[in-house]
């Protein structure tokens, strides 16, 4: 069977030591994490994870199920094979030696993103979009010198019916 | 109300009914014993604590009550690890209370301080470190609540010292609802009527139960649903007793010492209905070959444990006896048809099976293990509290006792704990003090928790232990024996002390016999004893449990005598 990425939305009981049961899980059985995103929501005592995996079918469900069996999960959804929106945020700093300043504000100019810090050999911009964004800017950036980079893993939410 | 924490956590227990302790007091501990004398609370006192989470755990399995194991901080609560693993893979309900440094404290490297909670997170159902004494009222509620219910399970509470001592104004906890926790209990019926239709259509069905039904207490279901649709039972270690030993419909047991006929007819089954297992690598040997021709209905309480392992036709998560329940009403209003001629070929095949390829061993002139089993059987009447060590020991008590009733057989399935039978049955005779309680063990396991002898003696247990001494660890052995060219390494336990000398060393009595014709003799002695027991039996070194199935093939491919 074939392994897909897939986005899990778990809604979790703000506490200590949540995230640790959560994270034991996986690598206790063996299960992969890809990215992680964890914060409170507007109810102070519940916190969403977001978190990406790669596994098939089976596994999944079987992720889901052990998920849901700790005791401080609530309620956990997946969002791949629904309609949902996903952002993932960056912070790039790139070299910007000043044959290239020109062309890196052009990319930022296409990309809708932003510089929040320049210097004179750097430029950090910040960028939000889909993985398809970050991928295209990634690589239109690589050639230019990419000297560092912070990414927050996906966040991601169901639509509503409109 | 102004209570201490440790008063606050005296009146919790009394409140959830705990009559009995297994412990071993410690530095940060000391409030609480000062608050347990006070109360009328039995307190055992273990030589080791891995002792007291068996003892608490044998308890458990034999009053179906929650057990409670109290130890101290750092080593105290470090020795009950493989102890909670073992009840956390048997499901059994514990509650384990360890002692904490000061809070204050908690993360300077303190004397006797660990991260208990850290360490049994992955081996617990749930577990809590108290911060405040405030919490500690609910936290014991809610863990009682948690260990007994939905799929049972350990949960551990770490308690700081600071937060048993503190004053506090108490306030009664309110109902303990966890938005977060809610097990499903009541089948979905449209599951229930997809399993109907499957059973009136298999031609060759078996059912095949396991601790689940334990458990939930569901073993009368389970035989009625067996006799009204006359199929054919067969369990998993955990299961034995839920289905009488002695029926006709009987298999034995399944898997890797599994009998031929319980193994082959899984192999052939056109519908397997599997109630409170969760297909273990022992039952099912090979994944891909197990009942490759069978519809499966699975029914447990625990959704993670359907699909885990074998892919199901219909999972149906709910209480097992709620829902043989329901299934055994939902069959009354079904016609059946002629089932004594609709199943005779069925039955006859395995009953072939049964009479060609029965458990046997080989009668010599020196005491087989099995032949010790069997005659405790019929000397018991099939009656006894058996718990056992693991190893060799374990699987011919699983063969030879054939048991009539649930929570009698008591073992460590899943983990496979050396050293458990004795501490259970410690706790099982705290649990049941009229109940004959035997351990049957090996001369190596016996070792692991052996001075556990002196706590029996101390609060005057009977409980006899039956030593299956071939000085060897008998099922590593078997393997090297079957698998790694008969080279014994580690295996030989030439050493061992006189188990004699040894019971009386303890103020038990100690008995030995060396050929079969004092076998029968030496249990007769020793289980119409009122004291603490220790009967020897010395019997062929290189004995083999069959049928076997090797490690990773398909259980219907056995190793047989």
């Amino acid at each position: 069977m074939t392994k897909q990425k897939h986005i899990l939305s778990i809604l979790v009981e703000n506490q200590p030591g949540v995230l640790s049961r959560i994270a034991g899980l996986f690598s206790g059985r063996g299960y992969n994490i890809e990215s992680l995103c964890v914060a409170e929501t507007t109810d102070p005592l519940v916190s969403r994870v977001t978190m990406v995996t790669m596994a098939d079918k089976p596994i999944v469900e079987q992720i889901m199920k052990q998920l849901h069996k700790l005791i401080n999960v609530i309620k956990v959804y997946e969002l791949t094979g629904s309609s949902y929106v996903q952002r993932e945020m960056a912070l790039i700093k790139v070299q910007a030696k000043p044959e290239y300043r020109a062309e890196i504000l052009r990319i930022v100019d296409i990309f809708r993103c932003k510089v929040v810090d320049v210097g004179r050999e750097h430029y950090t911009l910040e960028v939000t979009g889909d993985e398809g964004k970050m991928d295209a800017i990634l690589n239109l950036l690589k050639p230019i010198g990419i000297k560092e980079i912070a990414k927050t893993g996906i966040i991601a939410l169901f639509r509503e019916p409109k | 109300m102004e209570l201490t924490g440790a008063q606050i956590l005296m009146k919790m227990l009394k409140e959830e009914g705990v009559d009995t302790i297994f412990g071993f007091p410690g530095g940060v501990v000391i409030d609480i014993y000062d608050e347990l004398a006070k109360t009328d609370i039995r307190h055992i006192l273990v030589r080791h604590e891995q002792g007291a989470i068996h003892a608490a755990d044998g308890y458990a399995r034999a009053s179906g009550k929650v057990g409670v194991c109290l130890v101290t901080s750092g080593p105290g609560a470090t020795n009950t690890v493989t102890g909670i693993a073992s009840a956390y893979m048997d499901s059994i309900p514990v509650v384990i209370f360890t002692g904490q440094v000061p809070t204050q404290l908690i993360g300077n490297d303190a004397f006797q301080e660990v991260d208990i909670v850290g360490i049994t997170r992955p081996c617990t159902k749930h577990n809590y470190l108290v911060k405040h004494t405030e919490d500690l009222a609910r936290i014991v509620k809610e863990a009682f609540m948690i260990a007994a219910s939905g799929r049972p399970g350990p949960v551990l509470i770490d308690l700081p010292k600071d937060v048993s001592t503190t004053t506090i104004t108490y306030k009664a906890p309110k109902k303990i609802e966890l938005r977060s926790y809610k097990p499903t209990y009541t089948p979905n019926i449209k599951q229930l009527h997809s399993a109907v239709k499957l059973i009136k259509n298999a031609k060759k069905p078996i059912i095949f139960a396991g601790g689940g039904v334990v458990l939930s207490k569901g073993s009368k279901e389970l035989t009625e649903l067996a006799h009204k649709t006359q199929i054919p039972v067969t369990c998993s270690l955990m299961g034995l007793g839920v289905f009488p030993g002695t029926d006709p419909l009987w298999l034995g047991m399944i898997g890797m010492h599994g009998t031929y006929r319980a193994n082959m007819s899984s192999g052939d089954c056109d519908l397997l209905i599997a109630v409170g297992v969760r297909f273990d690598d022992r039952v099912t040997g090979k994944t891909d070959t197990f009942a490759p021709n069978a519809k499966i209905v699975h029914i447990d309480i625990d959704p993670t444990s359907i699909r885990k392992n074998i892919p199901v036709t219909v999972p149906v998560v709910g209480d097992c006896k709620i829902t043989l329940e329901l299934l055994n009403k939902l069959l009354d209003k079904e016609d059946l048809g002629d089932l004594k001629k609709n199943r005779n070929s069925w039955l006859n095949q395995i009953e072939k099976w049964k009479s060609t390829t029965p458990l046997a061993y080989k009668q010599k002139n020196i005491i087989k293990p099995q032949y010790v089993v069997e005659k405790l059987y019929e000397l018991t009447k099939g009656n006894a509290i058996i718990t056992t060590e693991v190893g060799q020991n374990q699987m011919w008590a699983a063969q030879y006792y054939h048991f009539k009733k649930p929570n009698h057989f008591i073992t460590s399935g899943g983990l496979g704990v050396m050293g458990f039978g004795l501490p259970a049955a410690i706790g099982a005779q705290i649990a049941c003090p009229k109940k004959l309680v035997v351990d049957i063990a090996g001369d190596g396991s016996i070792q692991m928790n052996i001075q556990e002898m002196a706590t029996a003696k101390q609060y005057g247990l009977p409980v006899k232990i039956v030593i299956l001494n071939n000085r060897y660890l008998g099922m590593v052995r078997q393997w090297q024996e079957l698998f790694y060219g008969k080279r014994y390494t580690a295996t030989g336990m030439e050493h061992a002390p006189d188990f004699v000398k040894l019971a009386e060393a303890y103020g038990a009595v100690g008995l030995r016999a060396t050929k079969p014709e004092e076998v029968e003799p030496v249990l007769i002695k020793g289980l119409s004893s009122s004291e603490t027991v220790i009967m020897e039996f010395v019997v062929e070194r290189e004995e083999c449990v069959y049928p076997m199935v090797p490690a990773g093939a398909p259980i219907t491919e056995m190793l047989l005598v």
